[in-house]
């Protein structure tokens, strides 16, 4: 399929990320429905759907958790997610943000990230770690980025809720990778950081590929270039904020009520 | 963060340590004659060194359990482990001198054996018998991790597995035909590296090699919890999803630990079966492995000075009530366990800095 493509094969303008036709289903329930999905590179998509509309689960099939019953996932064109650990998954470049910031809470804002930075990450070679300077600068750097740069040596556990969405987010961009996946990364955020996260978004867009996963249409409209509607694990719409926002099926099952 | 972990005080007390047991026991237990106020008997020697090999199996707990959250309660099996693989070769050092004067144990004698059974080739040597203390319990516990790490089986789950590991290994050995003396187990040693093994001499040099140990599995611990690796242990305890999307894979750092745990207890095994001169099936009991448990739980987990602590405070507490109320020994355990959980959940050494302690 990817041989029928071939002006698609240049990593520039590539499809970072295909999903085709991909169906799982739990005790019955099709959480996805021969779901087809791409992501270019460089691309900030949102998704958004009703409860249960599959989005969650699509994050766990693309990043290894939950394996599809029917269907592909490739990253890159030619890595075959399905046949990839967690661990490996993450090591070929996609990070993920989960709904509920999951953190090191008893390890500090420094370690959380040094944790998270690309590295070869093998038992051996992490007993005689040692951090050189040029690390300690991507961290101090990233520190910068999501704005914990005065506290690096406060316990992540005792960060505010929006402090510990961006230490997330910050541990995601420690992996350096090429396609970010984040479900609802401005909820329990004020108004005023859901609009730093969204400048923070639009400055990533380009270097990486991100993939937003939010209810919160507010932010979804302010960084929203292209849209993917979920319902009932299928897609049922895609394009423009303003094309969407005005389908009649989105309106029905999602918007309008 | 990582200075903290044992702190000025600790190394003080570290250091102190040290000296009581190479300085003020061997003079006071040696070089004080018998008879003299200020001599140490042989029975207060074994005694701490007894406690004192508990003291490396539960800072081998610890490391399994306070850091990376895995609560393996059969870690008695791999202390007994590595107390056969030593008993063998003690059974061996007595050469003729048992009952039957055969070249045979004696309860192989009784069941009328001929000659040794596969398992006991080589056990004539010192060397052979180190290297099955250590590889015996790794093996087992790389083994066993592998399947129970790979499948993902955690917490409660985790735990009970490793008590019916403990429990079968225990009716395996109370077999007679399983070679190592049935419920007797060893015992009637005569004779370590060509050395009588009860004379004052060789228990405190047994005794010493035990602290020497305990010394060194301290540092050790306190080395691979303060590196990264240390810090990926307490980041699979706390957020295991994070790590595996960090790009780590738990399954190869808890193998690593847990075997590492289960390593650190054979030794301990070995150095504590010429010390109390016994190893039978009965250390295999589930019990004696949750008792492990309680020592890390009563000191404080995740802070390796704690396991030492409690080991030593449980132990002699349990010393002390095994000769004054013998039946009631098991109640106060229970109860001790209970008080601990409830009004110290960070054990005795939490509750004493009161704060610290975050690892």
């Amino acid at each position: 399929m990817m041989a029928a493509r071939p002006a698609e094969v240049s990593l520039a303008h590539g499809v970072v990320l295909y999903l085709n036709g991909i169906s799982v289903s739990f005790d019955g329930f099709k959480a996805l429905n021969n779901l087809s999905l791409a992501i270019d590179a460089g691309e900030l998509r949102c998704v958004i759907g009703p409860n249960g509309a599959g989005k969650t689960t699509m994050m766990d099939v693309i990043t290894g958790k939950t394996r599809p019953d029917e269907g592909s996932v490739f990253f890159n064109q030619t890595v075959d997610l399905a046949r990839l650990s967690e661990a490996q998954i993450a090591h070929a470049g996609i990070g993920r943000k989960f709904q509920k910031p999951t953190i090191f809470e008893p390890l500090t804002v420094f370690e959380n990230l040094e944790l998270a930075m690309k590295a070869d990450k093998r038992v051996r070679t992490t007993l005689r770690a040692k951090l050189g300077a040029e690390e300690r600068g991507r961290i101090e750097a990233t520190m910068r980025l999501v704005r914990l740069e005065r506290e690096p040596a406060r316990i992540a556990g005792l960060l505010s809720h929006g402090e510990k969405q961006w230490l997330e987010i910050g541990m995601l961009l420690m992996q350096e990778p090429k396609l970010l996946l984040l479900d609802e990364p401005v909820a329990g955020m004020s108004d005023e950081e859901s609009e730093r996260t969204a400048e923070l978004f639009l400055s990533l867009a380009g270097q990486h590929s991100l993939v937003v996963v939010e209810h919160d249409m507010a932010f979804i409209e302010s960084i929203a270039r292209k849209v993917t509607v979920l319902h009932e694990g299928s897609v049922i719409a895609e394009g423009p904020m303003n094309q969407v926002k005005n389908d009649p099926r989105v309106i029905e099952v999602y918007l309008g009520r | 963060m990582t200075e903290r972990l044992y702190g000025a005080r600790g190394w003080t007390i570290l250091g102190a340590g040290a000296v009581v047991a190479f300085v003020l026991f061997p003079v006071f237990n040696l070089a004080v004659p018998a008879g003299h106020p200020l001599h140490l008997s042989n029975f207060w020697v074994t005694l701490a060194g007894k406690i004192l090999s508990y003291a490396i199996v539960a800072v081998a707990l610890d490391l399994v359990w306070g850091y990376a959250g895995i609560l393996s309660l059969g870690h008695g099996l791999f202390f007994a482990l590595g107390g056969y693989a030593m008993g063998m070769y003690l059974m061996r050092q007595i050469g003729r001198e048992g009952q039957y004067q055969s070249e045979l144990p004696d309860f192989m004698v009784f069941l009328d054996w001929k000659e040794f059974p596969w398992h006991w080739w080589m056990s004539e040597h010192f060397w052979w018998a180190a290297l099955l203390v250590v590889l015996v319990p790794g093996l087992l516990a790389f083994v066993f991790g592998f399947f129970a790490f790979r499948s993902r089986v955690k917490g409660v789950y985790f735990s009970i597995i490793t008590q019916a590991l403990t429990f079968a290994a225990m009716l395996l050995f109370f077999r007679n035909n399983t070679g190592f003396g049935g419920n007797n187990g060893f015992t009637d040693f005569k004779r370590i590296l060509g050395l009588p093994i009860t004379t004052p001499g060789t228990r405190m040099a047994l005794f010493a090699l035990t602290a020497a140990v305990l010394i060194a599995t301290l540092l050790l611990a306190r080395w691979v919890v303060t590196s990264k690796f240390g810090r990926v242990l307490t980041a699979i305890r706390d957020a295991e999803q994070r790590v595996m999307f960090c790009g780590y894979d738990p399954v190869h750092y808890k193998l690593a630990v847990f075997t590492a745990s289960a390593v650190l207890c054979g030794i301990a095994g070995a150095l504590y079966v010429p010390q109390v001169g016994i190893i039978n099936p009965s250390e295999m009991s589930p019990a004696n492995s949750i008792e492990i448990a309680i020592w890390v739980a009563v000191g404080g987990r995740g802070t390796l000075a704690g396991a030492v602590l409690g080991a030593g405070l449980v132990n002699a507490a349990k010393s002390y009530f095994t000769v004054l109320f013998p039946e009631y020994w098991l109640y106060f355990l229970g109860l001790i366990f209970i008080i601990v959980t409830l009004f110290m959940p960070r054990g005795v050494l939490g509750a004493m800095s009161g704060r610290v302690a975050r690892r």
